[in-house]
């Protein structure tokens, strides 16, 4: 590898990193913290079979999950301000990748929460329990950990697309990697430098998950 | 009269599953409720604990109405604290202990201090032989301990009747004994007890009346003995004879 080659990487990768660290990073953990919300709720109002918002809820999930995340990036950053929304790039970025995964992450949800047996429900109600204290207590906690293995594959998965919150102007980790090449036109080396670092992103968290799945591992060894 | 029952309706689907349903049960009762598969003895039991809404029907308890049809959140509480019940499958919390699945009720819905709880289902399960099994989780028992901890989870809170819904029926055969065996103790230390079952000579035994029913009506009931001994009505006849037929059924095949 020549010299200057080589040097543009070695001090690339510290800017590289220093924006994956200070924001491809707090924009995965800020959107996957609104998306696990929206998704539990979402999840909920299915789950409780709550009539008018139920309707909503699937509303929400056909459309988001019948549109490209490129598209709903662009709609709301550069559509919404003819309407008068005018949104920090950040802050569009968080909802939309919020709200896209959300509507994932409520299926997935969704799914935990029923293969909790109706039978424990029946069985709280009869020790006196009402429907807030069983589900706290067991139903949500089983749901968890079901979810808790796709969860972390959707955290992965958005890891990864944050990196299209570039094409909306944010400065992000792979934004600066556009930027960097834009002076020294070294395509190859950069945006494989930059998925190097990605890779080394979703790895520690794939460790993570491996690590978390074991400390939850199924109530007495055995998947009920 | 401690519990009585009277009228109780249900429809499913446009069919009538529950068509009147009467019982009158005594404290110390042991009520074994028979009849042939999809008589409707799940729903009837179901109903008295709200589980299932009836269509109609009065549930008088401890001289107490509730209307089964149009009771309010707080007859429902009252009722359930007064009362246990005990499924087919069990229905343990799977993500608790087999302790947490019996202080569960008392810590969160009855708001009892954890060392007094614990007390209290130590107790409940020294009666049903569990005492040995605190830190154990559903998926690690057999069909019977589970069983036996589902009875303990409805001793805790000192219910004044426990209804049962084949409470061994989705056991291995080998492990049958050991959950009747606790049952039959329960009956002798006077627990009431509302028993929906197929073994007939629990029903015959233990218990000491008879609730007989067919597709959703009441065909017979009455003191045990004379059920057995002494059917009145010719359906209580045919089905006390195909029992005993499969029975000698099982034997012959046992002992082939
Ligand atoms: N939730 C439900 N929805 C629709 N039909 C039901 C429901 N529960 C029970 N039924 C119907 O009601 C009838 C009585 O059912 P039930 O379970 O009470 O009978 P059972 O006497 O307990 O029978 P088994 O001995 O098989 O347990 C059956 O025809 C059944 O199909
Ligand atoms: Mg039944």
């Amino acid at each position: 590898m020549d010299e200057r080659l080589w040097n543009i990487l070695v001090d690339s990768f510290p800017q590289l990193l220093g924006y994956g660290v200070r924001v491809t990073i707090p924009l995965t953990l800020i959107s996957f913290a609104l998306a696990l919300v929206i998704a539990v709720i979402v999840a909920l109002i299915q789950y409780a079979d709550v009539k008018v918002l139920r309707q909503i809820c699937r509303f929400y999930i056909w459309i988001v999950r019948g549109t490209p995340l490129l598209v709903q990036l662009y709609i709301v950053f550069f559509g919404l301000p003819s309407v008068g929304v005018v949104l920090d790039a950040f802050l569009a970025a968080v909802l939309v990748l919020g709200f896209n995964e959300g509507a994932y992450m409520a299926e997935t949800v969704r799914g935990a929460l029923e293969s909790v047996s109706r039978g424990q429900m029946e069985a709280g109600y009869c020790v006196g329990m009402n429907y807030l204290q069983i589900m706290t207590h067991v139903v949500l906690p089983q749901a968890f950990r079901t979810a808790f293995p796709a969860l972390g594959n959707s955290m992965i998965g958005m890891l990864k697309e944050t990196s299209m919150a570039a094409t909306i102007t944010v400065m992000e980790m792979f934004r600066q990697a556009q930027v960097i090449n834009g002076r020294v036109y070294e395509s190859l080396a950069l945006y494989g430098e930059v998925a190097l670092i990605y890779l080394l992103f979703c790895t520690v968290l794939t460790w993570l998950q491996r690590l978390g799945e074991k400390r939850l591992s199924a109530y007495g060894g055995k998947k009920a | 009269m401690m519990l009585e029952a009277k009228n109780v309706h249900k429809r499913f689907d446009g069919q009538d599953v529950l068509k009147g349903i009467d019982l009158q049960v005594e404290k110390g009762d042991v009520v074994a409720i028979l009849g042939p598969s999809g008589s409707g003895k799940t729903t009837f039991l179901r109903c008295l604990n709200f589980l299932e809404r009836a269509d109609r029907g009065e549930l008088v308890f401890d001289g107490e109405r509730f209307d089964l049809h149009a009771a309010n959140h707080a007859d429902i509480a009252r009722v359930r604290k007064k009362t246990a019940f005990v499924f087919q499958n069990y229905n343990l919390f799977l993500n608790k202990t087999v302790l947490q699945n019996v202080t569960l009720g008392l810590t969160v819905a009855g708001k009892m201090k954890k060392t007094e709880a614990n007390e209290i289902a130590f107790a409940a399960l020294r009666r049903v032989g569990m005492e040995n099994k605190l830190d154990s989780y559903p998926s690690q028992l057999s069909g019977g301990q589970q069983q036996r901890v589902a009875i303990a989870r409805g001793l805790a809170s000192s219910p004044e009747i426990i209804y049962f819904d084949e409470p061994t029926s989705a056991l291995d055969p080998e492990l049958i004994g050991e959950v009747l065996a606790v049952m039959r103790q329960l009956a002798e230390d006077g627990m009431t007890m509302l028993v929906v079952t197929h073994e007939m000579d629990f029903a015959r035994n233990v218990s000491n009346k008879v609730l007989f029913m067919a597709d959703g009506s009441v065909v017979e009931s009455g003191p045990s003995k004379a059920f057995f001994e002494n059917p009145q009505a010719a359906r209580s006849r045919d089905f006390i004879r195909s029992i005993l037929e499969a029975r000698q059924y099982d034997l012959s095949v046992t002992f082939a």
